[in-house]
């Protein structure tokens, strides 16, 4: 019986761009940092009260498990938005809303009334989109 | 109209919020934090918790405390550290991250330091392996 998701991966285009989106935009803590030889990098994150989900932020680079086609789709695919990673939830959407606006994170859907709550969408530093939702208590 | 001053007051309570993200590193208090929204005392602290499920004296202690941890992380020591986040005295800086954190900042840095080395020296042990053996880091 599987019980628990510890890792999940988003897949991004720079890692030090990464870590500042996620760590100083997003408020997320740096799980795990290491150096892995020829400037690749486990680089693992958790949302701020989920401490034992870690979210790998993990290059799309040549070499190990991308060849060099795979890059250039992914990248292209990402670049555009093509991917929506996760949702997140928060207590409160409009604070959280305008608090990441004005640090510089681009939402492609303002908060939304839905039947569970509300929703808006945001893009990370790389492309991908995620869902910010506040449920319905 | 309604829906407009919602997120005008939405804004005051986070700028409030993002003033402490910013200055808790001084000398700052409950004062300083209502002038930034605008609001008397007891209308702020009950926004401001309904908000973010604390009061924004408690939201700053936290701050200063999440701070305190990455800087100890980095090595810097307790004195610098609490200077750092905004407190007069290591004693005092060192009473509040005990009963915060659950444990002194030394030791705290201690279990810091010797993860971070871990890390260095063996980071296959925090690799799931299935990505080391994917990204041939294991041979």
């Amino acid at each position: 019986m599987i019980t628990k998701i510890t890792h999940t991966c988003i897949y991004v285009l720079d890692q030090n761009s990464a870590y500042d989106f996620y760590v100083n935009k997003l408020g997320f803590k740096v799980h795990t940092d290491a150096p892995m030889g020829e400037g690749a990098r486990w680089l693992t994150v958790t949302p701020p009260e989920q401490p034992e989900l870690e979210i790998t932020l993990f290059l799309v680079a040549e070499g190990g498990m991308f060849d060099e086609e795979t890059v250039q789709i992914m990248t292209t695919l990402i670049k555009k938005g093509t991917f929506g990673a996760a949702v997140f939830t928060c207590k409160d959407l409009l604070a959280t809303y305008e608090e990441l606006k004005s640090k510089g994170v681009v939402f492609k859907k303002p908060p939304t009334k839905e039947f569970y709550g509300y929703e808006a969408l945001f893009l990370d530093d790389s492309g991908n989109w995620f869902s910010l939702a506040q449920i319905n208590s | 109209m309604e829906q407009y001053e919602k997120i005008y007051l939405y804004k005051r309570i986070v700028k409030a919020k993002l003033f402490i993200d910013d200055h808790y590193a001084e000398n700052i208090d409950l004062g300083n934090i209502c002038d930034q929204a605008n609001f008397s005392r007891f209308h702020f602290i009950r926004l401001f918790k309904s908000i973010y499920g604390s009061t924004p004296n408690n939201y700053l202690i936290k701050t200063r405390m999440e701070k305190a941890k990455i800087l100890l992380a980095k090595g810097h020591s307790v004195l610098e550290t609490s200077i750092m986040v905004g407190f007069d005295s290591p004693t005092s800086f060192a009473g509040m991250f005990k009963r915060i954190a659950g444990q002194t900042p030394s030791s705290f840095q201690k279990k810091q330091h010797a993860q971070k080395n871990a890390m260095q020296l063996n980071p296959l042990l925090f690799v799931p392996n299935c990505f080391a053996e994917n990204n041939g880091w294991t041979k």
